[in-house]
């Protein structure tokens, strides 16, 4: 049943029931804890994962449909919007609780590969399917613009 | 940041062996350092200078790793770079909340209780070091400065790593001198980064859930669909179709499966296969409508009088001689806490007992519940304390629901194997221990000016307190505070105030959820007040501190977050066609909060909080960006929830499921949040709840000044406001 993955670079075979989501096999069988489980039905995206690039829900994927696939996780963040990302987060001291922002981080990183420059309106829609309970959306706002002039700078 | 494994490893790590400079107090309080056998640690220096910070609470976002830190770092006057923390053992006696007398983190106490005591062990610290330099360099002690982890004398310089050694071999004085307010150069500094930043940042933040230990078996668990239902039987036959299911077993508590799988995805699928037959003639099996009846027929004869001092019989007399009586009814529905961590934790044996890896909120109430379910003395049940994704109150349980099933699931498989138990987003939303359902009625007595001339208040709520080990601390005379707080202790002058209580008996587990009574109470009171000045023909604030003229701190401290609010908010002045603003005003938690909530009204009257202007007193603050960070969580947190959350039964069964129908609150609902913080000396407070109580009834205020709609019963889009 194994199933040959490609994450962060490596490719690796995982020996997972081909039903089983992403996300699970992330956590569970590789080891990659950063990226977490919030509600399962990609409601929350605390779960969020690049896929081919796209920032994608990893618990309702299941495995079998991502064979040559290549999947980034927090763990694997290396490109400058990443980088921009992760700096700007840290500068605002975006995070609370903490455990939604590496989906909010691949969203946010995946919003400004596409739109380096994005309006409040680009921000909303595309980080709407990322809930914080803590609330923290005033400063991952602030924190995507300011990413967006790091990377510019 | 590292974090010690358990306890021993924590001791071995603490104690002054390979040179560290360990300082902190003897059970009985006094300072201590060096190597003492009984010294419980809160600050250790390490032989390269690093400070590590011990931290009794635990951290759920709201900042106290970094609260607890800077306490420490600004009496030693450390660079905040070399800084770290790790979170303290389980140890009801060394690590205990002093609001409280237990270790544990709640009621917006971790700030107000720590202040004092960690700055103490940091100016120790100081101390130790100061008095090693002077020795070493041969100068007397008052000529040694500290900055910026930079020991200095004359001519001479050297670091923390140059004298932890010699540090360690001195006896710390009993009372170690602190600096006065204005010598602090940390605290009150708006650009200090949070301690927790950097890992929550890169995905190495390690939460239970990311707990891992050999051996580990997953747990998910079958429970009653209804409150008080009894396990009949099961049948797991079909969930072997699962690979990595291993087996299910009837839980000790007779009302529960666990289903023990391979990994967490096994045991979420292997547990969807098993079918379960339950009996409910115990369990609660009201809706949502018989619920509200019985709440509101409660009204009708209250059990308590909560108003010290008011007479029933006086407001009575005072509301027969009213010109007009306005009598105005509010309900309030269950909510779930829905913090963003599902609730888990590992326990894992240890040879003579077990240990827990939990973002422990209670490890007062963890240790012994845990200790008696597995007939273990207290001390061999240790905890390690890991970060906690969200609480928001649900982790302070006074039964430790979910560590008690852990052990529970644990004993089951007869104590050999890890159990990491796990509840899905399903288990949180349908779980119980919500905010109480609550029903409030006022009937006020106005004369003919619009004055008020009495107020008869009812509330019916479930008692949070009762059948708790709180209850000895919180409920006075049968009534218990947490239901009343925030209305019979109001600030404002109201003749003939009288506060009638009655207790639900409602089969629901209930639970503090962020700012606790407040949630309700303050959106009655801001509400009522509202429609108070409107009658007295008077401006909502004007009108506010009129009533809160009378001269009292409590009454000057709200005027004052009142009147900066105002005149930051723009507050008088006009605003565009279809835009409105509301104000609310509260004292929760020892901390004060006011908040003008700016409304837009498009024109098929959808309503968009555009702006919440916030204004708050908590005394010296501590760390003022992460006190605005917790004004603009605390606003969103209650946002949400009036906006559209509710808990809802059918025949006892939840309605709601998963975050698709408890919608949280999104980034497209979040305002623009403006916060402003009253610099005063006054010895700090929390401020984890208590910018949640005001926006609801701001927000309200605001929609009734934008749309004549009085908005009394919540969630406001289920009853009649819809949200852009």
């Amino acid at each position: 049943m194994a199933t040959q993955l490609r994450v962060n670079g490596e490719t690796l075979s995982v020996d997972a029931p081909p039903d089983t989501p992403l996300l699970w096999v992330l956590r569970d069988e590789i080891g990659l804890k950063g990226t977490k489980f919030g509600c399962g039905v990609a409601f929350c995206g605390a779960c969020t994962v690049h896929v081919d690039g796209e920032p994608t829900r990893s618990c309702v994927l299941a495995i079998e449909a991502l064979e040559g696939a290549e999947i980034t996780t927090i763990e694997g963040l290396e490109s400058p919007a990443g980088k921009a990302v992760q700096t700007a987060w840290r500068e605002l001291d975006v995070v609370q609780c903490g455990y939604c922002q590496s989906g909010q981080i691949m969203s946010a990183v995946g919003l400004l590969a596409e739109i380096p420059k994005p309006t409040d309106a680009d921000i909303d829609a595309a980080m709407s399917g990322n809930a914080c309970r803590c609330a923290t959306y005033v400063r991952i706002r602030a924190a995507i613009h300011r990413a967006s002039e790091i990377m510019e700078a | 940041m590292t974090l010690q494994s358990n306890r021993r490893d924590f001791l071995k790590g603490t104690a002054a062996v390979g040179g560290a400079l360990v300082v902190g107090f003897r059970a009985n309080g006094a300072v201590a350092a060096g190597a003492a056998a009984d010294l419980n640690p809160f600050v250790r220096i390490e032989p390269n200078g690093a400070v590590t910070v011990i931290i009794k609470h635990f951290e759920m976002g709201q900042g106290t790793t970094t609260g607890l830190a800077t306490l420490v770092a600004e009496e030693m006057d450390a660079d905040w770079e070399s800084v770290g923390i790790d979170f303290a053992p389980a140890d009801n006696t060394r690590y205990a909340n002093l609001a409280f007398g237990a270790q544990g983190t709640g009621g917006s106490t971790a700030i107000p209780n720590s202040f004092m005591q960690y700055r103490k062990a940091g100016a120790a610290a100081r101390e130790l070091l100061s008095m090693a330099a002077a020795q070493e360099w041969g100068v007397p002690g008052d000529q040694i400065t500290i900055a910026k982890g930079v020991i200095a004398a004359g001519d001479k310089t050297g670091s923390f790593a140059d004298f932890v050694q010699a540090a360690a071999a001195i006896t710390p004085s009993e009372e170690p001198v602190l600096k006065t307010l204005d010598q602090f150069t940390l605290i009150g500094q708006h650009q200090l980064p949070r301690q927790d930043s950097a890992s929550k940042t890169d995905g190495t933040a390690i939460f239970a859930m990311d707990v891992e230990v050999e051996g580990m078996v997953y747990a998910t668990l079958l429970k009653s669909p209804k409150f008080g239902g009894k396990l009949v039987s099961f049948d797991a036959s079909a969930a072997f179709e699962r690979p990595g299911f291993i087996e299910a077993k009837a839980l000790a508590n007779g009302s529960t499966v666990a289903v023990y799988a391979s990994s967490t995805w096994e045991a979420i699928a292997a547990r969807e296969l098993i079918t379960t037959e339950w009996d409910f003639a115990q369990a609660e099996t009201r809706s949502t409508d018989e619920m509200i009846a019985y709440h509101q027929g409660l009204l009708d004869q209250p059990q308590f009088q909560a108003r010290k001092g008011a007479d029933q019989a006086l407001t009575d007399e005072a509301l027969a001689g009213a010109a007009e009586i306005v009598e105005t009814s509010f309900l309030f529905p269950n909510l779930a806490h829905a913090p963003m961590e599902p609730l888990n934790c590992v326990i894992q044996p240890t040879g003579d007992g077990v240990l827990i890896h939990d973002g422990s909120q209670f490890p007062a109430i963890t240790q012994p519940v845990v200790a008696a379910t597995l007939g273990l003395p207290p001390e061999k049940v240790e905890i390690k304390t890991v970060f906690a994704g969200g609480s928001f109150g649900r982790r302070a349980t006074p039964s430790s629901d979910y560590q008690f099933e852990a052990a529970l699931a644990f004993e089951a498989l007869g104590r050999t194997k890890p159990v990491k138990l796990i509840w899905t987003r399903e288990d949180d939303i349908r779980g119980g221990y919500y905010r109480p359902m609550a029903a409030h009625r006022a009937r006020i007595g106005f004369d003919a000016e619009g004055k008020i001339v009495g107020w008869d208040h009812r509330i019916a709520v479930k008692s949070i307190l009762k059948g708790t080990a709180f209850e000895s601390v919180l409920v006075h005379d049968g009534i218990d505070e947490v239901s009343v707080e925030g209305v019979h202790d109001t600030h404002y002058q109201i003749p003939a105030l009288s506060v009638g209580l009655s207790d639900a008996e409602v089969g629901v587990p209930v639970l503090w959820w962020r700012s606790v009574g407040h949630t309700h109470t303050a959106y009655v009171m801001e509400s009522l007040i509202d429609m108070a000045a409107e009658k007295a023909g008077a401006d909502p604030v004007a009108y506010r501190l009129e009533m809160l003229s009378g001269g009292t701190d409590d009454q000057n401290r709200l005027s004052a977050v009142l009147k900066l609010a105002a005149e930051k908010a723009g507050w008088g002045e006009a605003l565009p066609e279809g835009r409105a603003r509301g104000v609310a005003v509260h004292k929760s938690f020892g901390t004060y909060v006011a908040e003008i909530a700016e409304v837009s009204v498009d024109g098929d009257g959808y309503v968009k909080l555009e702006k919440v202007t916030c204004a708050v007193d908590c005394g010296i603050a501590i760390n003022p960006d992460v006190i605005k960070a917790q004004m603009e969580g605390g606003i969103g947190y209650g946002l949400g929830a009036v906006m559209r959350n509710q808990i809802t039964f059918t025949e006892g069964e939840v309605d709601q499921f998963n975050f698709p129908d408890y919608e949280p609150l999104r980034i497209t609902d979040m305002p623009q949040i403006d916060v402003h913080i009253v610099v005063n000396d006054i010895a700090p407070m929390g401020v984890g709840e208590p910018g949640t109580p005001p926006i609801g009834p701001a927000l309200a205020n605001a929609i009734y000044a934008a749309t004549g709609k009085r908005v009394t019963q919540l969630p406001m889009s289920e009853n009649g406001i819809d949200f852009v």
